[in-house]
């Protein structure tokens, strides 16, 4: 078995609303996209962020476009208007989730 | 008129700001490139935010002139004249707690720069302080459990939707100011106008949606909030960055959507920006609701039609929700920051110490409220309020800078929070430096659901020329 960061297979992009942020992860090359399914689960995404908050996480596929858009819930400690982090909107967030390592087979 | 006739097959809608910060040169660029295109054509202008607004009502309360978007003015001075000259009407909810003093402002800056005439739409009826809706509102499921105290409310606006930017258009207004209203609704109201679309041909309000949606944060769908040197990278290093076009939308009457850049400028336009623009801020990809249609991306497709061409296809709509998003603003209380450096030998064990020594301080001193700490370069923005990933944190950088956040509802205890941090110069480890020191008044935004038929949006038509 060998592991791969994730950065290395997707990028992604962080957006905000209330104290829910809501990540996509999108593939660079469409062919990994399976394994990407396979690996990036939503258990997986909640421990992530469970030293955070988080509460719950959704994920949406979007096979079409390559892509996966995650919703997190209560991952903010408040949201911009509440939290004490530096980042309080969590726009840095997605960088968090491209430092997973994954099983690359 | 300031459109063409709606036989016309093509309407361009360029973005030239995408938030309350965005960058004050660019929307000369995409005025330009609309212009040498030739043909109808729209600039939308988006620079709002939720905290801005709260914002804006707070200084309308000291100054009953002030409240809309500060820089309004210096982003429309360089492009005014040249919009209006060429028929390309512009779009902004610059607007924020009062589109009537900004429409006011921006006849002063018309006579200023010696125009003959301008016709300015304002919309209003966003701002419900004071209304029945205000007394019927149901918490958004995100803020579930929310109660709301009417009697402390700074702002309360509903998004509204396209259908009152459009009737400023079509009733002749060249720029056309609002308040709150959906961000993607900038660019639907002049597609709405110009191709006459009804407002239940969801397909095509959907796709317009869709092209508003990619428009609405400017750059970042062109270059912008993308660039990972090596991964992603945008051509030019820091000067394709310093120049990013900012995007321009090419719409077809039967809903057809391109985006592109202007010719020369930087940045890029292809699956991979158009995608993280795509989902941005997204929840479910099936179900994206606005206040003009509910927007489905699942099947959309995406095609590389040429260098910074994108088109895409497949957006589908369903019918518009049947009540409106309302944010309202409170009073959240008070932040107090403070940062210190300490670099060198031994620099993590100082930091440490300074943050025991600054929370045993805040416990002496019985100020209530929630800190914080935060070592910057160890680990900051990914930890939780408890710590967890900076005390597993290992290493020890030679250069780090300690936080402290104090939120309080006491104005005076945040203060003296940030204080603290500064004693440290005298009292707290060796070699500590470059304290800065801040108090932020707080803004809490709470979201509620209104029924459409509680709210009553008007336009107004303003004129530079003719007796008011």
């Amino acid at each position: 078995m060998s592991t791969i960061l994730l950065h290395r297979l997707a990028h992604a992009r962080a957006g905000d609303k209330g104290n829910r942020l809501n990540l996509s992860l999108i593939a660079h090359r469409a062919e990994d996209w399976p394994l990407l399914a396979r690996e990036v689960t939503e258990a997986r995404v909640l421990a992530l962020f469970a030293h955070r908050g988080a509460t719950a996480v959704r994920r949406y596929d979007l096979p079409a476009l390559g892509a996966f858009n995650f919703v997190i819930e209560d991952v903010l400690q408040g949201g911009v208007n509440g939290a004490l982090n530096l980042d309080g909107h969590g726009k840095s967030l997605s960088f968090l989730l491209l430092g997973m390592m994954i099983e690359s087979r | 008129m300031t459109l063409t006739p709606p036989s016309s097959t093509l309407l361009r809608i360029g973005c030239g700001s995408g938030f309350s910060g965005d960058r004050l040169d660019a929307p000369g660029p995409v005025v330009d490139a609309l212009i040498e295109a030739g043909g109808a054509a729209a600039l939308m202008l988006e620079v709002l935010g939720e905290r801005t607004l709260a914002l804006a009502q707070r200084e309308r309360l000291h100054r009953p002139e002030a409240g809309f978007e500060p820089a309004l003015l210096d982003l429309l001075r360089p492009i005014l004249t040249r919009c209006v000259a060429h028929g390309i009407p512009i779009i902004t909810n610059g607007g924020a707690a009062n589109p009537r003093g900004a429409a006011a402002a921006v006849l002063g800056l018309a006579r200023e720069l010696g125009l003959p005439e301008l016709r300015i739409g304002v919309v209003e009826g966003d701002d419900i302080r004071g209304t029945d809706a205000l007394a019927d509102l149901d918490p958004w499921e995100g803020d579930a459990g929310a109660v709301l105290e009417p009697e402390r409310v700074i702002a309360a606006n509903v998004y509204l939707g396209a259908a009152p930017v459009a009737e400023a258009l079509r009733r002749g207004a060249q720029v056309v100011i609002t308040g709150r209203c959906s961000d993607p609704a900038l660019a639907l109201g002049p597609m709405l106008a110009h191709f006459g679309w009804a407002e239940d041909d969801w397909d095509r309000l959907a796709a317009g949606t869709m092209a508003g949606h990619l428009l609405e944060c400017g750059a970042q769908v062109t270059g912008g909030y993308f660039a990972d040197p090596g991964v992603k990278d945008v051509p030019g290093d820091a000067r394709g960055m310093a120049a990013l076009g900012f995007p321009i939308a090419e719409i077809g009457a039967d809903g057809g959507v391109l985006i592109t850049k202007p010719a020369g400028t930087g940045g890029r336009v292809d699956r991979q920006t158009v995608t993280e623009q795509l989902l941005y801020e997204l929840h479910d990809p099936a179900a994206y609701l606005t206040p003009d249609v509910v927007l489905d991306i699942t099947g959309v497709a995406i095609t590389e039609e040429a260098p910074d061409r994108v088109r895409l296809t497949g957006a589908r709509g369903r019918p518009r929700p049947e009540r409106l998003k309302a944010t309202v603003s409170l009073p959240g209380g008070w932040l107090g920051e403070g940062e210190i450096s300490y670099a060198g030998p031994n620099a993590r064990a100082r930091a440490e110490l300074a943050g025991r020594t600054l929370l045993e301080r805040l416990r002496l001193l019985g100020l209530e409220g929630q800190a914080r700490l935060d070592l910057i370069g160890v680990v900051s923005v990914f930890d939780g309020d408890a710590g967890a990933l900076r005390e597993a944190g290992e290493g020890s950088p030679s250069d780090l800078r300690l936080r402290l956040a104090f939120a309080s509802e006491s104005r005076a205890a945040a203060e003296r929070a940030a204080r603290e941090v500064l004693s440290l110069y005298c009292c707290g480890p060796a070699g500590g430096g470059g304290v800065r020191t801040r108090v932020t008044d707080r803004i809490r935004t709470l979201s509620f659901l209104v029924p459409r038929e509680r709210l009553a949006p008007r336009v107004s038509l303003l004129r530079l020329g003719e007796a008011a």
